[in-house]
């Protein structure tokens, strides 16, 4: 496939990891932000070619992993109802909720459907007058911008029966408030790049002049996660705190100024729970006025939604960096893809189910730092 | 900050969809349900078909069920799916499968012309793979309570092979030989149902595999096990092969054929092809000096075109399923828990 095979070449792999091996001299922790980054780094196990004195910590750009408790319950409680067709991304079904999934409401008889796009909600719309269609509107700027095209699409075609629950999320405050944790271990990140190609990177600017952090835009193949890191630690090396590209074939510095407009004619920044970690201060996007006949929230008049926290759960410890799956006691026993305790055991971008598929196993890393061979 | 997690999502007490995926959900209905009430020593061997005290130990019985929206679907359907379906699972226990039943489901309202659609398909299959239906069943549940038509099928067969192909002939340094590229029943069918559109059209593998099977073992190949890939794709199948047989197996990723059109779906899915279904392929386990053999009569077979040894069985106890990718690293196969569901982003 072009574009793909290219980036996952054994050879071209191998060099840049010989050349990770060659520039590392002491111990580094680096955040990879994507939960697609996490899924392409333990998938193609890239963790057993690097020195142990790297450690790459996941960060919490998993839109399913941070969607909030309270809004997945309104999921639950919107999809049961018996006017309603509710459409979502597949890994959404799996969340748990406070006392159960949107897979429990689907095997009661709710009517919910898995797209692969929001704009066929807004097709299952017109085709179904009689009924209530509602799209769970999750995810980071790239999934926002579809959203905003269906809500856009849907205002077009004067639609009454399509709304959003929205639940989604900007990448850069969530960086500038792991960076301003006191106790962040996180000394350089690695930015997804589809964010990017919406957004461009100038955001980054002034988080890296701020917190003294190299910033590198990072694509999702093998190849393009090694150079990322290699970029970032040689910056690390330096004592630099740049941003840099790595993802140049799909992210321009300004991003994509069309899709920026989208967005922004639909949604506008507003503050946002992230699960696990709390509420971020301008960190979301919601509907604006122009579009809130859109908002499934007030159009259904939910009853108050409570909550109800597990509290042994680490997830947002995990999502901080501050630990990793393995950490967690109940990783692999209380807490497994098929009963899991928090939302990173559920979606396959989520850190601990990621590890639980494909990294039980531990393998001893291959090559020692800065071997002789090397030099 | 807050670093608390929800509660977990409660296991209710009843059927999810889940549960026919074949990966976990599936494993655990049969450990914790079926198997403990049913137990005997031919249930007991979670084979594909079973092999029965009768005439010398050489009938061979198998059932399945399907189920599939849409009915009809690029490269088949599922009259072609019911009668294959039965003969690769007698063909998967050495047999040469001779005799059907077929089971009518069919929901209030199904037109005829589709009704006899599939069994005219199921009519041509049976001629194709040499079996005769000979008894079966019609029922009609009322509209809504049913997909239009599902079908069971059962079969018997005769032994081909000296001894019964089951999991606990698998030997250290067995190789493992896949039958042909994987994953174009489940995007084919994927595609059709929900109207997605790919570069490349895609048909499904749904294909009889008892001729390439009676080819093997006329030709001479001795095979320990065969195993035929259904739901939860060759992943799935190849773990429970490991659970049975007690082995642990090593797959080499380059050596897996996917063509280009699945891969290029699958990533836009975000799907793993090692888990997505297939229809017409299987994987056998046969001594290391079989396998050149194997591959020359396979590779005549249509439906061996693209077959490929991709793996072998290790002498390491753990009975798990590792793949080692082109980078030499090493990932730990398991079961999906569920239904593989496409990715967000």
């Amino acid at each position: 496939m072009k574009f793909v095979n290219e980036y996952r070449q054994s050879e071209s792999i191998q060099k840049i990891a010989a050349e990770i091996r060659k520039v590392t001299t002491q111990p580094w922790t680096i955040m990879e932000v994507c939960g697609g980054q996490t899924h392409a780094i333990v998938k193609n196990r890239l963790d057993q070619l690097l020195p142990q004195e790297i450690e790459l910590v996941h960060g919490p750009g998993c839109p399913v992993c941070v969607t909030p408790l309270e809004t997945v319950d309104r999921a639950i409680t919107i999809a049961a109802l018996p006017e309603v067709i509710f459409c979502s991304f597949g890994d959404m079904l799996r969340v748990p909720g406070s006392e159960c999934s949107l897979l429990d409401v689907k095997a009661d008889g709710g009517d919910i459907r898995i797209v692969y796009s929001p704009l066929q909600a807004v097709k299952i719309a017109e085709d179904n007058p009689a009924k209530q269609i509602v799209f769970f509107a999750v995810g980071f700027e790239t999934t926002a911008t579809a959203n905003a095209m269906a809500a856009t699409q849907a205002k077009n075609k004067s639609l009454q029966n399509f709304s959003l629950l929205v639940s989604q999320f900007l990448v850069t405050p969530a960086i500038a408030s792991i960076c301003s944790a006191g106790d962040s271990r996180v000394q350089g990140f690695l930015a997804a790049g589809h964010v990017c190609s919406i957004t461009g990177y100038e955001n980054y600017l002034p988080l890296a002049e701020k917190y003294r952090v190299p910033i590198v835009v990072t694509g999702f193949e093998p190849l393009d996660i090694l150079e990322g890191l290699l970029m970032c630690l040689r910056q690390l090396e330096q004592g630099s705190y740049r941003v840099e590209n790595q993802y140049l074939r799909a992210v321009e510095r300004v991003g994509n100024r069309q899709a920026q407009t989208l967005l922004d004619s639909v949604f506008k920044v507003s503050a946002q729970q992230w699960r696990g970690l709390g509420e971020i201060p301008a960190s979301g996007l919601g509907l604006r006025k122009d579009f809130l006949e859109f908002d499934a929230v007030p159009k259904f008049k939910l009853p108050e939604i409570k909550t109800q926290e597990q509290h042994h759960c680490i997830s947002g410890a995990i999502m901080l960096g501050h630990k990793k799956p393995a950490d967690c006691p109940h990783f692999g026993t209380d807490c497994r893809p098929d009963r899991p305790l928090g939302a990173p055991m559920v979606s396959s971008e989520g850190a601990c189910s990621a590890y639980h598929r494909y990294s039980q196993q531990v393998k001893a890393r291959e090559y020692s730092v800065s071997t002789p061979s090397d030099k | 900050m807050n670093i608390q997690c929800p509660l977990p999502a409660t296991n209710k007490d009843s059927i999810r969809l889940g549960h026919g995926s074949g990966g976990e959900m599936t494993q655990q209905l049969l450990n914790d349900f079926i198997q403990p009430l049913f137990k005997n020593t031919w249930i007991d061997q979670a084979h594909d078909s079973a092999t029965l005290p009768w005439h010398s130990d050489r009938l061979v019985f198998t059932t399945d069920s399907f189920v599939i929206t849409p009915l009809f679907f690029p490269g088949g359907d599922i009259g072609k799916l019911a009668v294959y379906g039965t003969v690769n699972d007698l063909a998967m226990g050495g047999a040469e499968p001779k005799f059907l039943s077929c089971s009518l489901i069919l929901e209030e309202g199904l037109p005829l012309s589709t009704l006899k659609r599939v069994l005219e398909s199921m009519a041509a299959a049976a001629e194709e793979t040499g079996t005769k239906l000979v008894t079966g069943d019609t029922k009609v549940v009322e509209r809504g309570k049913g997909d239009g038509i599902y079908i069971n099928t059962s079969g018997v067969g005769t032994l081909l092979s000296d001894h019964p192909l089951d999991p606990s002939y698998i030997r250290p340094g067995d190789r493992i030989l896949l039958s042909g590229d994987i994953g174009r029943h489940g995007i084919a069918v994927m595609a059709s149902r929900e109207g997605l559109e790919f570069e490349s059209a895609l048909s499904s593998d749904c294909a009889p595999l008892n001729n390439a099977v009676k080819a093997l073992l006329q030709g001479g190949v001795e095979i320990h096990c065969l195993r035929d890939l259904t739901r939860g794709g060759l992943t799935t199948a190849l773990v429970e092969l490991a659970e049975t047989s007690g082995r642990a197996f090593e797959l080499y990723e380059e050596q897996i054929p996917v063509c280009e059109s699945v891969q290029g779906a699958c990533e836009m899915l975000g799907l793993d092809p090692l888990y997505v279904a297939n229809e017409g392929r299987f994987v056998a386990v046969i001594p290391e000096e079989y396998a050149d053999q194997a591959i020359a009569i396979l590779g005549e077979d249509p439906v061996g075109a693209s077959c490929a040894i991709i793996g072998q069985v290790s002498d390491n106890p753990s009975c798990q399923v590792t793949l080692k990718n082109s980078l030499g690293c090493d990932r730990l196969l398991q079961r999906l828990p569920g239904e593989q569901l496409p990715r967000i982003c």
